[in-house]
């Protein structure tokens, strides 16, 4: 009894660290759809450059901070990581969301596939199809609990779920002061309010929106590189999954609310990760989208979000 | 209208009649004198015509979603899967119950197609009643979502040999067969566009609010055409899977489903005739593409473009350049955007367009 216990509350710790990297990215299609009202299909393969801009940088980055692997050069890598997908995801939405921005949604969403399968395959192009193997960036090793925690002292819990877990956090925490206490948060919850009385109060739209899609590909990236570190073998098309499973769970915790994209991605992993150790490993996929159309024919609005009302 | 279009059915059935029949029996000589029927000589155009077909009675239906009732499902590859793998099961199962003559295996193969049908159509109905409550982009989330169910769910039924592929199926896929339905989509489409139904279904695109005061129910007309887009995909499924004689889940995975949505939207959503072009075009373009890599043209043309180059860097350019031309994906999806930015209503026009201009 009290193994499977043990072993639930393993699987539980490793579903809380898979679900934080689904957080971070569900933020993005969150604060995109809280701004734009689309849904910006392209944000799993911006997870995904983020995964090999560090898979180019990191080496050289690393040098910089002494030979071998350590904490601040993954740091810093992190960083560049998260800055070089904030330019691409502006650059995205410049050359592709923009002009659209007064045409029907579907043009919008079907644009937004476009960019994706681009993205996806350009990088198999590019990057080669087959998966590479990430450089290491620190020294990942189990933690050795105390013996006083008695049985639990059995866990694994290995420093990249630890990191993984606390920068998600403190990125969050970083998100919530910019979007609430910041100008630029406040004109974005204006945005997302209503666009048309923002721009009359004197707010730049396109500027706010600049900055919306540049932090939440600034946040997949911070994902795809916290991503590498636990399982480094990296391929192109490993945002489709990733991509995904973040939306649903930015649809779970109700599209457009911050801490329902941070609370969603948690379920979502943990869900994942129950379903691969307790049912099986083939219905991974499937069940992530059973909870999805659960949750559309249920609450469409989410765990937390509210109800819109249509307008005509 | 009704009675011209029926003829019409009736000439082209005829028609594919006629030609199965002569490229089945008709013989020429190969290359070392024997004679053969056109079929065995022109093998490599042949499958790429069945192709054609089975494209032109996928994109054709879900036109019918896509196009004139203007929601946008991103998973018709699963219905083409239920389709496939319920018609395979069939034929493998029953397949000589009407004993081995060709016309007691032909009778079980075209009631295992129609059968496959009615199975996606049914599993239409099963997606398409939850899920047209929603609009858009969720929509396409969940048809998307659904496709990965039915992949998943093939994947561990043990009967449709999970993750090992189906196969062992003969091929009865002909010319016949193929064209014969694909004659029969379009005709079931054009006439249904023209009636009260098609009315309901452009009046659901145009603006669901107004429809739905004029006394509309969108719900119906949303799922009626969801389910007769999944049944032409299941008789598509079944086509393809006797006329490969091997199907594989990750053969209905999400990229078929969009291979099939670029075919609808380069058409011009809602534009039958630009869609069947666009399905013929789209199913030549990567075989085109294969032959134009492997062709000496483009090795010319990359040789006048990189004259400066060492040989070492032109051999790594000439390679990178034909897998360029090999990854149809990568134009697929430029072809996808820049046509979005640019031509919203397909390469060849649709009628609204035309319609908006008038009014306008």
């Amino acid at each position: 009894m009290a193994d499977k216990l043990l072993e639930f509350l393993q699987q539980l710790l490793n579903g809380l660290s898979q679900g934080s990297i689904y957080a971070l990215i569900a933020l993005g299609y969150t604060m995109v759809f809280g701004v734009l009202r689309f849904i910006n299909f392209a944000h799993g393969d911006v997870f995904m450059l983020g995964a090999f801009a560090g898979f180019y940088i990191g080496p050289k980055t690393l040098a910089l901070f002494g030979t071998g692997p350590s904490y601040p050069g993954a740091f810093a890598v992190l960083v560049v990581a998260m800055v070089l997908c904030a330019v691409i995801g502006i650059v995205i939405e410049k050359l592709c969301y923009r002009p659209l921005r007064e045409r029907p949604k579907l043009t919008v969403l079907i644009t937004a596939i476009g960019v994706s399968l681009f993205l996806e395959n350009a990088g198999q192009f590019v990057f080669g199809a087959n998966p590479q193997s990430f450089p290491e960036l620190m020294v990942d090793r189990p933690l050795e609990l105390p013996e006083s925690w008695g049985k639990l002292s059995a866990l694994t819990v290995t420093v990249s779920q630890v990191l993984t877990f606390g920068v998600t956090l403190l990125l969050l925490f970083l998100l919530r002061f910019i979007v609430l206490k910041t100008k630029m948060g406040m004109a974005m919850r204006a945005l997302s309010f209503n666009p048309v009385a923002a721009s009359l109060m004197g707010i730049n739209n396109d500027v706010v929106i600049s900055f919306t899609f540049g932090l939440g590909s600034a946040l997949a990236g911070a994902a795809g590189i916290l991503t590498s570190i636990q399982q480094p073998s990296i391929d192109p098309l490993m945002g489709v999954n990733a991509g995904l499973k973040a939306f649903v769970a930015a649809v779970l915790g109700g599209i457009g609310n911050l801490p329902g994209a941070a609370l969603g991605g948690i379920l979502i992993g943990v869900i994942e990760v129950l379903v691969v150790g307790y049912v099986s490993p083939t219905y991974r996929d499937a069940i992530v989208f059973g909870v999805l159309i659960l949750i559309l024919i249920f609450k469409p609005t989410g765990l937390l979000g509210t109800s819109e009302r249509e307008k005509v | 209208m009704t009675e011209r279009s029926k003829i019409l059915l009736l000439i082209a059935l005829v028609v594919c009649g006629v030609i199965s029949y002569a490229i089945g029996h008709v013989h020429v000589p190969d290359d070392q004198g024997h004679a053969v029927t056109l079929i065995a000589k022109y093998s490599y155009f042949y499958d790429i015509l069945l192709g054609i077909g089975i494209s032109i009675i996928l994109a054709a239906g879900l036109n019918l979603v896509n196009g004139y009732t203007g929601q946008f499902s991103l998973g018709h590859a699963g219905f083409m899967a239920v389709g496939a793998y319920g018609s395979s099961w069939l034929t493998l199962t029953f397949g000589y119950v009407l004993g081995a003559s060709a016309f007691g295996t032909t009778t079980v193969f075209v009631a295992a197609l129609i059968a496959g049908g009615i199975g996606a159509a049914l599993a239409g109905l099963l997606v398409g009643v939850p899920s047209l409550r929603l609009r858009g982009d969720y929509l396409a989330i969940v048809t998307l979502g659904f496709n990965e169910i039915i992949k998943g769910v093939i994947q561990n039924a043990e009967p449709l040999g999970a993750q090992r592929g189906l196969g062992g199926m003969e091929q009865h896929t002909n010319f016949f067969w193929t064209f014969a339905f694909a004659a029969i989509t379009i005709y079931v489409v054009l006439n249904l566009v023209g009636s009260t139904y098609g009315r309901g279904f452009l009046a659901v695109r145009d603006d669901e609010i107004a429809a739905e005061a004029m006394g509309i129910n969108t719900t119906k007309y949303k799922v009626l055409a969801f389910v007769l887009a999944a049944f032409f995909a299941g008789i598509a499924g079944g086509l393809y899977a006797h006329f490969k004689q091997f199907i594989h889940p990750e053969g209905f995975n999400f990229l078929r489903s969009v291979d099939i949505v670029v075919m609808v939207i380069l058409g011009g959503m809602g534009n039958t005739a630009g869609v069947v072009v666009a399905a013929t075009l789209l199913t030549i373009l990567p075989e085109f593409l294969r032959w134009f890599a492997k062709s000496d043209i483009l090795n010319q043309a990359i040789g006048f473009l990189y004259q400066a180059m060492t040989p070492e860097h032109f051999a790594v350019a000439s390679e990178k350049t034909k897998e360029l031309f090999e990854n149809r994906m990568i134009l697929y999806s430029l072809l996808l955007i820049i046509l979005m930015l640019t031509r919203p209503q397909g390469l060849f026009g649709n009628f609204t367009g035309k319609r908006n201009q008038r009014l306008q």
